[in-house]
């Protein structure tokens, strides 16, 4: 039975994906960008145990070398989070397919479908297939919200019981992408490609950077150029919040106006799109 | 209950609200029926509740007129011929408004609106006016919270403007249900009631196959979310208060074979009483115009039997001290809640009712939203208590084990921050989704709006500040509204992100 580190399920979601969907937050991904929110989803715990003495609620323990967290005397303070030095969290729960679709089945009726995201949760990709597989067979749709750093063509069992990649694009710029997220894109953008090939792109994320304009401009404008009409475009206004300093250090403190904003949404639009919203 | 003095020196309380606290005074002189003396210590002792209906009833407490026969043959007693346009339709309906009785002097009952108007909308624009000042003059007018409208299951015209409006004003009053059926209501218009909910606190969604299933096409929701047969209403409601008589009991045994029937006995024979007088001797069903010209028939009446506090009484004799560990948290408590619900249930179906011939001869259970003046110890029906509501998924399947038993009301109310607003579609499935699973009757409202839900009626934040401030205001049930918020916590509903 495949198994995968969760770090959070949002049981009612009204942003991932249409309508009232459950999302599922696997831990761990190979990207780091700068702008990244949830840093502490980035890598595993390698149970250093620096945040057990820090926790001021007696919620984690050591045993048998491994950090332990008890979620009933967890107050969610985030001190955990806030000093872990790997970027991970202690506060991980692995779960097994058949565990996972328990949860699943608890909101089957107020739900239109799930959504697997991370972290990345692409990392797990049969522990995925194992979900999506069971979760199909219950009338509810399957989404992935991915970074596109694996093929997914490289997974058609997957593929198949999938109906639809929600696909951030963070740059088209190879150099830059290597920069921004300490990672290529090549495979991101063959993903981009197969997807829509596929019929399988629901939709395509950007965070618009403050003081990258020429960056923000060849990816918007590549993105747009080849989805054209086939999905939508979201356009992330940057937000500073739960950015660690290496990202505030590049992209600083402040937000593009609604203003700028909209100058990018026109600008994806004369380049092809025509669905785009910012959020 | 004050004196005539202090009615007529209170400076919050408007020359109406006077003439209606007078008007109870007077009534509650009159001794005609003789309650049991054993009911009458129940009432001091806080153990059942008449909601102060007063002594001597003249009117049933809930009426549900039959408006199409407005439409379709006008009234003889008030004059009016069937309107022909939209003007002549609201303003009949508004001149019949102010001739309907119930226990709190305004109609509880406005009609299938959208129903009523679609046929006469000729022009959209002239119609969205003519429902725009409509719905302004019954805010002004019925100022009242548990006034109370229909649209629905069906998509109309009539049903979107009156949203529109109901969007535009941002008013308390009426109170209004979507009565949604997934396979008769559009996605789209269950959509636009989901939006139109997160900005105004209203519609709210009865599960429209469920009632049907109890009542056939001809029901309505009134007051707070009450089901009631069209062309009839509510005979009296007292109401059974479950917290305290708990604290009675030594024992679950105890309660459920003593002390319930005990209790269910004394609110049978009260509701008996008032029956009684009120078919047979008052001239409310012999003479009123809306009996005569058949917009009521009295064999249409129901008689509620209503209860509060299931929570508290649960955790009581379960000796659970902490709420966020008992009821609605624990299974085995909850379970001990269906069992009580089940019992008087079937405690009540013995009892054969008067002049309830179309009801199964019985009384039908009613889950009580509780008055203000109950307090944080008596949640509302078969609530959780305010402020340990479980995750919105798990408060829903809650919910939905006791709303089956309650077809003259029961419902939750779930209060949603902002994000919400953007993607109502979300809300929808949930609300589909809690209806499908059996819940009756599903309230929302944003947590940073001015209507808000109290506990089953609508308020404006911005009339109780003025009360806060001690200024007199139009809506009656304001008052009600800052009793709550300041009793019973009820503005600090768990919010769902």
């Amino acid at each position: 039975m495949f198994s995968a580190p969760v770090n959070r399920i949002i049981p009612f979601s009204s942003v991932d994906g249409p309508g009232n969907r459950m999302a599922i937050f696997l831990q761990s991904c190979p990207f780091q960008c700068w702008y990244c929110h949830n840093p502490e989803t980035i890598n595993l715990c390698v149970h250093c145990g620096i945040c057990v003495t820090k926790c001021p609620s007696n919620a984690l323990s050591v045993i048998d070398g491994k950090v332990v967290w008890n979620s009933l005397h967890c107050t969610q303070c985030d001190t955990c989070i806030k000093i872990c030095p790997t970027l991970s969290s202690p506060k991980i729960t692995r779960f097994t397919v058949d565990e996972m679709m328990i949860k699943i089945d608890e909101v089957r009726p107020f739900i239109r479908g799930i959504t697997l995201s991370g972290g990345e949760c692409m990392t797990y990709p049969e522990f995925m297939e194992g979900i999506f597989t069971q979760t199909k067979k219950m009338g509810l749709s399957c989404l992935i919200d991915s970074n596109g750093y694996r093929l997914f063509s490289d997974y058609p069992q997957l593929m198949k019981v999938c109906d639809g990649v929600m696909l951030d694009v963070k740059a088209v710029d190879s150099e830059f992408h290597l920069q921004l997220t300490h990672h290529t894109n090549e495979i991101v953008l063959k993903n981009l490609e197969d997807l829509l090939l596929m019929g399988k792109l629901q939709e395509v994320r950007i965070v618009v950077l403050p003081g990258y304009d020429a960056q923000n401009k060849i990816t918007i404008a590549y993105v747009a150029e080849h989805v054209k009409n086939k999905a939508k475009i979201k356009l992330l206004t940057y937000r500073p919040y739960g950015v660690r300093k290496v990202g505030l250090d590049k992209l600083g403190t402040s937000m593009l106006s609604e203003k700028e904003m909209e100058f990018y949404r026109q600008f994806a639009l004369e380049n092809g799109a025509s669905d785009v919203i910012i959020l | 209950m004050p004196n005539a003095y202090e009615i007529i020196t209170d400076t919050l309380l408007t020359y109406q609200q006077q003439v209606i606290s007078l008007a109870k005074l007077g009534e509650n002189t009159d001794t005609t029926i003789s309650y049991n003396p054993k009911f009458k210590k129940a009432i001091e002792e806080g153990d059942i509740c008449d909601l102060f209906e007063g002594a001597l009833p003249y009117r049933p407490r809930y009426i549900a007129p039959d408006y199409k026969i407005l439409m379709e043959k006008g009234s003889e007693f008030l004059e009016l011929d069937p309107p022909k346009d939209i003007w002549e339709a609201t303003n009949a309906l508004l001149i019949m408004y102010r001739h309907v009785p119930s226990v709190t002097t305004f109609p509880v009952y406005l009609g299938a609106l959208d129903e009523l108007l679609d046929p006469f909308i000729n022009d959209e624009k002239e119609a969205e006016k003519a429902i725009g000042l409509f719905l302004l003059n019954i805010d002004r007018t019925l100022n009242d919270s548990f006034v109370h409208a229909n649209i629905g299951p069906k998509d109309t015209l009539a049903g979107r403007l009156i949203l529109r409006q109901t969007e535009k004003l941002q008013t308390a009053i009426p109170n209004l249900t979507l009565k949604y059926d997934p396979e008769l209501t559009s996605d789209e218009f269950a959509s636009l009631c989901a939006s139109v909910m997160l900005s105004t606190a209203k519609p709210s969604f009865a599960n429209h196959r469920m009632f049907v299933s109890e009542f056939g096409e001809r029901y309505v929701l009134a007051s707070c979310y009450n089901g009631l047969r069209l062309g009839g209403g509510g005979y009296t409601l007292p109401r059974l208060r479950l917290n305290n008589i708990a604290k009675k009991a030594s024992s679950i045994d105890q309660f459920m074979n003593e002390i319930l029937p005990h209790y269910v006995d004394l609110m049978n024979e009260y509701m008996d009483q008032r029956i009684n007088f009120l078919v047979e001797k008052s001239s409310f069903f012999k003479s009123n115009y809306l009996v005569k010209e058949g917009f009521l028939n009295q064999k249409d009446f129901i008689g509620m039997f209503g209860l509060v506090g299931l929570a508290e009484c649960c955790n009581t004799l379960m000796h659970v001290s902490d709420s966020n560990q008992g009821y609605g948290h624990d299974s085995n408590v909850d379970d001990l809640g269906v069992a009580i619900i089940q019992h008087l249930d079937n405690l009540v179906a013995k009892h054969k009712a008067p002049y309830s011939e179309n009801s199964g001869d019985r009384y039908w259970l009613h889950a009580q939203v509780g008055i203000e003046k109950d307090g944080p110890d008596s949640s509302p029906g078969c609530r959780i208590p305010i402020g340990s509501e479980p995750e919105i998924y798990k408060q829903i399947k809650h919910s939905t084990r006791f709303h089956k038993y309650f077809p003259t009301g029961i419902g939750d109310i779930f209060r949603f921050d902002e994000t919400w607003k953007k993607t109502p579609e979300a809300l929808v499935d949930i609300i589909r989704g809690a209806l499908n699973s059996g819940m009756r009757y599903f309230s929302g409202y944003c947590a940073s709006n001015d209507v808000i839900r109290v506990t089953g009626y609508l308020v404006k934040k911005s009339e109780i500040a003025k009360l806060d401030r001690k200024e007199a205001v139009l809506n009656d049930a304001s008052v009600l509204g800052q009793g709550s918020r300041d009793l019973a916590h009820a503005f600090d509903r768990r919010v769902q992100k």
